[in-house]
């Protein structure tokens, strides 16, 4: 939970302040500000439990234990390549779980954790909507049917040199000129 | 003044005392870890109180009731009893036995209601689940032992009772439920130093003052 903002992040915290404002001054409003501010920067960092338990006038710790409570938000900023690994009925049946743990073993984190470079993070959720290619996983916005704890690590490499590729490409773009 | 029959006593209490009031009142226990008679709405998390009232299809919860005129209470037969074991034995799965060590041995609840339920600390066919880690030293001036606490919400309760807001709170769901603390802006505000209610209410000691374990 610790991470350092980014500046981006920094930016943002302004406009979430801004909005805050907008919302009425009651316990109600908990959820829906809560919400408000993981659309805005995708993550809840400790600063703004901090600023939502001001503008409503209730304790942090009320606000942390709600937000604790709900599986939609979360506390660590997504990766820019998140990792989602289905365990749903399925998925659990074709030994899911072994996918996650592979992810996990190979990236050094754990699920509902974030990478410190903030390249990768793994999450579990449960179904996708596509049972018949189970194992699923899900990395950015490509599905991955048909998982196996080996086609793991060909995944993440190929991220890996996708990433040197562009920047290969970047370097020669900005040389060339 | 309802009178009501329990265990085939007759028994006098005033209106509106909950079933588990009214029994404790007249030196009939019921297991019970997360009742207190200063909560409006008891939560019956602990699943321990339950009794057979005649006339109710199913065992019930003795803290959510309210005493009613004529009522017919039983509170040690088979069902029941069956009922406090299971329950008890539950919690007792996710708690570090470990009383020796303990600052309340001899006086926790647990073991109290162990020994009325001859039921062993130690359970046999429940698998041991503890939580990570062992002790939660977040708080200035308490530290937190989730796998003592039993989640009753007692300290919660009397926190917020006391000073209008509680510092503490669940989080987190499940398994891995805990008693938080976070936030060290609320705790500045309400002197917990000077306070320890919630020490006090502790029915397992999962909650202790800093300096009195040195």
């Amino acid at each position: 939970m610790n991470q350092e903002l980014t500046t981006e992040e920094q930016a943002a915290l302004k406009n979430i302040a801004a909005k805050l404002s907008t919302f009425e001054r009651q316990r109600g409003n908990l959820i829906p500000v809560l919400q408000m501010i993981q659309e805005e920067i995708a993550y809840l960092p400790p600063e703004t439990l901090k600023m939502v338990a001001e503008h409503l006038g209730i304790f942090e710790c009320e606000v942390y234990g709600v937000a604790t409570f709900y599986n939609q938000f979360r506390f660590r900023p997504p990766g820019k390549h998140p990792i989602k690994v289905c365990l749903g009925t399925a998925c659990h049946v074709r030994a899911g779980d072994i996918i996650l743990e592979n992810f996990e073993r190979k990236l050094e984190i754990s699920e509902g954790e974030t990478t410190p470079d903030r390249e990768f993070s793994i999450e579990r959720v449960a179904c996708v909507g596509c049972c018949a290619m189970a194992p699923v996983a899900i990395i950015g916005e490509t599905v991955h049917g048909q998982m196996a704890p080996s086609k793991v690590e060909g995944l993440l490499m190929r991220i890996e040199i996708e990433k040197e590729m562009e920047e290969r490409e970047k370097q020669k773009n900005e040389s060339g000129r | 003044m309802p009178k009501l029959l329990v265990d085939n006593k007759e028994i006098e209490v005033k209106e509106g005392t909950t079933l588990l009031q009214a029994c404790l009142d007249n030196g009939i226990y019921i297991p019970n870890l997360c009742y207190l008679e200063s909560m409006d709405d008891p939560s019956a998390s602990c699943r321990m109180c339950f009794v057979e009232i005649e006339g109710e299809e199913k065992p019930i919860t003795s803290c959510t009731v309210t005493v009613k005129d004529d009522m017919v209470v039983k509170t040690d037969t088979l069902s029941v009893r069956r009922l406090h074991r299971t329950a008890f034995r539950l919690l007792l799965s996710v708690h570090h036995v470990d009383c020796k060590n303990c600052h309340v041995n001899k006086k926790c609840e647990l073991q109290r209601i162990a020994k009325y339920l001859e039921v062993g600390l130690k359970p046999k066919h429940l698998e041991q689940h503890l939580k990570e880690p062992d002790i939660d030293q977040d708080h200035p001036f308490l530290d937190y032992y989730p796998n003592r606490c039993v989640l009753c919400g007692k300290c919660i309760h009397i926190c917020r009772k006391k000073h209008g807001q509680s510092v503490l709170t669940f989080a987190k769901r499940g398994f891995d439920t805990v008693i938080s603390s976070y936030g060290k802006n609320d705790v500045s505000s309400l002197a917990c130093e000077k306070c320890v209610v919630c020490v006090d209410i502790c029915p397992v000691g999962a909650l202790i003052l800093k300096e009195a374990q040195e």
